[in-house]
Parts: structure tokens; C-alpha cells; sequence
């Protein structure tokens, strides 16, 4: 059986080439990878789109792959007012930006993980979301139609992990995680501890270890904005 | 319709927040949005319990943590770290979402830009701002709350009114709020349009409909707002 625990982090994220699509997860510093970011700008891979709900805090979170220039399309629903070095990139025009409801962000997210192609919904109906979807009337609403968020590689932040990639989280540190770990073809996990398989109470697993492919232990930065 | 003529004083942001927290029920699952909004937990009656939501996954929030008991893996949506009550709960953002699109929250108070007399929403970007702006959580939460309540000033820096006929701000959602709280009154978004429902203490509703950009409605003598 392929081990899933790395040694370190660059080890981690060693093969996401230029160009992939990575979903990040955190709510601000809130579960939030820091050390695997890191990780992937001491890398240097360029033209990433990123999938997350924000887009960095001055240097932190996603801050520093701004700062590198190596994210070109962002997915995101509150970019952030401390999000300083995506808004100079952003207004340079060396990123470009779909905004998208939090909790469309969600859904889309999980309808790739749940293999389907899409779902209608009333939010955004009128707004500028709505820009050039399809739009019908369902059980008496305007909805319109939104399509599935996929990803290359998902970076999640979980507390504990245990060597076969069952994954607890802490707190509201939990957020996006768990959603995004299930809809990427790749997960790595930065966890702050990794415990051997089976010390994970079943009951108390909230993302199987069926969506979870990396584990690497980091004790580093938590809230690096 | 300029403000500048009239130097009564308005309610305050805390004032319009306890004005607005008296339409909590006890026991209700409530989301606050940023801004006023976000002053509403301070002002509950006494005896009254309120489930706070937020949409980074907890339900049951308490008051801010205290300076040296901050937890940065425990925060609203202002990631403002927060306490929690007996009974709160954790889930990830697709279920905090669910519970806000799926119409489980018994009430949301967001903010507002610009409020039409529709029940239209404007509060996540303004024309010509710098940067893009962000939705947040607002859209979804505009969308599905069962009652949505809005708090914000009456008038703009400027004395525009935000209260207007059609949104020229950026929509949030159409058709969408249920009650207005400004500084100035608390006013029903109707089928038949804007009713007026209380007056700040010492306006009149002939005063507040000159600073409001849409027809109020006035069935009957106002009452000046309460507080408790």
C-alpha cells in the first residue's frame, strides 16, 4: 500500500506543475495551510488558478503567491480588505478574479467532489453573478444555473491526521476543508499531528480517508497574516 | 432631498443595533451580517437566548473573547475571535451555507447600501470603487433567510437617500428584505410597498418620507420607536 505521510512539505507539493488548479482551503487564517503554500512559493510554480474564500492577508495565506506573481485566475468570494498584493496585481491586471457567492463557492466545490454537473439555485438571480448563465423558473423562482468547481490539487490544514489520511479538524478551523478535500483529483493535508491508523475513533472522522491522498506533519506557521 | 437642513439628532449605530435586537425572537437561529448588524449581540433583552450562525461554520456564538483568551481557530465571520454558549456546534462552510440558502435560519440582519422598495438589496460593492469588491456570505444569506432585516443609516455620507424606487448600487439579491432599521425609522417592505412601521423619537413621518427616495406608506398615527 502507497504511504501517505511525506517527510516535509516540499516533498508535499513537489509535482504540482505550472498551471494547475488548486483549491485552498481556510476562512482568513482560520484553517488555512500556511506551510504548504509556503512550500508551493519556495517552489516557484507559476500560472495557478486558485479555488479559496479569500486571497491573503498582507503576506500571508495567499498574500505571498500574489506577492510571487504565481497565481494568474482566482476563484474566490471575499477577496479581503488586507488582501494587498492580490488588489496590485488585480489592478494591474496580472490576475484576473470570479467573484462567486460563499455558498455557491461550497456547492459548486462539492458538486465536482459528487460527480455532478451542476444545480440551480436563486442566489444571484438579477446580480451580476448571473452574468451569462441559464436561467429558468423551478418550482416557482428564477434560478440559474451554476456548474461544478473541479481541481487539480486541494491544500487543506486539519488537525489531526492518522497514517491512513483520516482527518479531524479544531474548532471553526474546519471551514472549507473538509469540502474541498473530497472534490480534488490530489489532497495534500498539512496536519498539526499524525497518529497511527485506527486512533481515530471512527464517530469522530469528519473527512474519510478515501479523499485524502498526502499527510505531512507541520508545526510551522498557523496564522502568518 | 438633502440631509444637511435638518440637524435633529439621529439614532446611533448602537442605537439602531438595540432598536433591531428587539426583533429577535428567544430561541431563534439568527446570522448578523457585518457592520451594525454585527452590534446586535450586545443589545439582547435580558432573559432572551439567541443562537448565533456563522457562515464559517458555527452556530451558537457568544460575545467577543476577551484580550488574552483569543482563539484564531474560533472566529465569526469577521474573523473577530469569539466565545461560545452551551449548546454550539461546529460544521464545515457547505453546511454553515446550507442552513443559510436552505432557509433554516429563523432571521438574518445584514447591512445595507441600498434598500428599494421592492425589498431589493445593494450591499456588497459600490459603483467605482476601488478593486473588485467581495460577496462574502451575503448573497446566499439574502437569498434564503426567512425573515431578513436590514439595518443601516437612512441617508448616505452625502444626504442621498438609501431607501430608493430601483437599486443603482450592485444587487445582493431582488425582492429579499422583510424590515427595514435605519437611524431614523423601522419600515415593512409590503406587497403594496414601504410601511412605515415607527419613527425615531422626536421625527415625524412626513420628515422621514422627505429624506427617504421611495413612497411610504402611513396607515395611522406612528409611534415613536421603544427600546425595550
Amino acid at each position: 500500500m502507497k504511504k501517505k505521510v511525506y517527510a516535509s512539505l516540499d516533498e508535499a507539493v513537489a509535482d504540482i506543475p505550472d498551471g494547475a488548479q488548486i483549491m485552498v482551503g481556510g476562512f482568513g487564517g482560520a484553517g488555512f495551510p500556511n506551510n504548504l503554500i509556503q512550500a508551493l512559493a519556495r517552489k516557484g510554480a507559476k500560472n495557478i488558478t486558485a479555488v479559496s474564500n479569500n486571497c491573503g492577508t498582507r503576506d500571508g495565506e495567499l498574500g505571498i503567491m500574489f506577492k510571487n506573481n504565481q497565481i494568474k485566475h482566482v476563484i474566490a468570494a471575499f477577496p479581503g480588505p488586507h488582501a494587498n498584493h492580490f488588489l496590485e496585481r488585480f489592478a494591474a491586471k496580472e490576475v484576473t478574479l470570479e467573484l462567486v457567492p460563499q455558498g455557491i463557492l461550497c456547492e459548486r466545490i462539492r458538486a465536482a467532489a459528487a460527480g455532478l454537473q451542476g444545480f440551480y439555485t436563486t442566489v444571484g438571480v438579477g446580480t451580476e453573478v448571473a452574468a451569462g448563465k441559464e436561467e429558468r423558473v423551478l418550482e416557482g423562482h428564477r434560478c440559474i444555473l451554476e456548474r461544478p468547481i473541479h481541481a487539480d490539487y486541494a491544500l487543506i490544514k486539519a488537525q489531526t491526521a492518522d497514517e491512513l489520511g483520516n482527518l479531524t479538524y479544531r474548532l471553526a478551523a474546519r471551514n472549507f476543508n473538509p469540502v474541498m478535500a473530497m472534490a480534488a483529483k490530489t489532497t495534500i493535508a498539512e496536519v498539526e499531528e499524525i497518529v497511527p491508523t485506527g486512533a481515530i475513533h471512527p464517530e469522530h472522522v469528519v473527512t474519510p480517508a478515501i479523499f485524502v491522498h498526502r499527510i505531512v506533519q507541520a508545526k510551522g506557521l498557523r496564522y502568518a497574516g | 432631498m438633502r440631509a444637511e437642513g435638518i440637524a435633529k439628532p439621529r439614532l446611533t449605530r448602537e442605537q439602531i443595533a438595540q432598536r433591531a435586537a428587539l426583533e429577535l425572537p428567544d430561541g431563534a437561529y439568527v446570522n448578523l451580517g457585518w457592520g451594525i448588524p454585527n452590534l446586535i449581540a450586545g443589545h439582547l433583552p435580558k432573559g432572551i437566548t439567541v443562537y448565533f450562525h456563522s457562515e464559517n461554520g458555527i452556530l451558537g456564538m457568544g460575545p467577543r473573547a476577551k484580550p488574552g483568551e483569543e482563539d484564531f481557530d474560533q472566529v465569526d465571520a469577521m474573523k473577530v475571535p469569539v466565545t461560545l454558549i452551551p449548546g454550539a456546534s461546529f460544521f464545515h462552510q457547505a453546511d454553515a451555507h446550507l442552513m443559510t440558502r436552505g432557509g433554516h435560519l429563523d432571521v438574518a440582519v445584514l447591512g445595507g447600501f441600498q434598500v428599494s422598495e421592492k425589498g431589493d438589496l445593494a450591499n456588497w460593492n459600490i459603483p467605482g470603487a476601488k478593486g473588485p469588491g467581495g460577496i462574502g456570505g451575503a448573497m446566499d444569506i439574502a437569498a434564503g433567510a426567512k425573515i431578513l432585516i436590514v439595518c443601516m443609516e437612512h441617508s448616505t455620507k452625502d444626504g442621498a437617500p438609501k431607501i430608493v424606487k430601483r437599486c443603482t448600487y450592485p444587487l445582493t439579491a431582488l425582492e429579499c428584505v422583510d424590515t427595514i432599521v435605519t437611524d431614523l425609522a423601522v419600515i415593512d417592505v409590503k406587497p403594496e410597498g414601504l410601511l412605515l412601521r415607527e419613527v425615531a423619537p422626536c421625527w415625524s413621518a412626513e420628515e422621514v418620507q422627505a429624506l427617504t427616495g421611495a413612497p411610504l406608506i402611513v396607515r395611522r398615527q406612528i409611534p415613536e420607536m421603544s427600546f425595550a
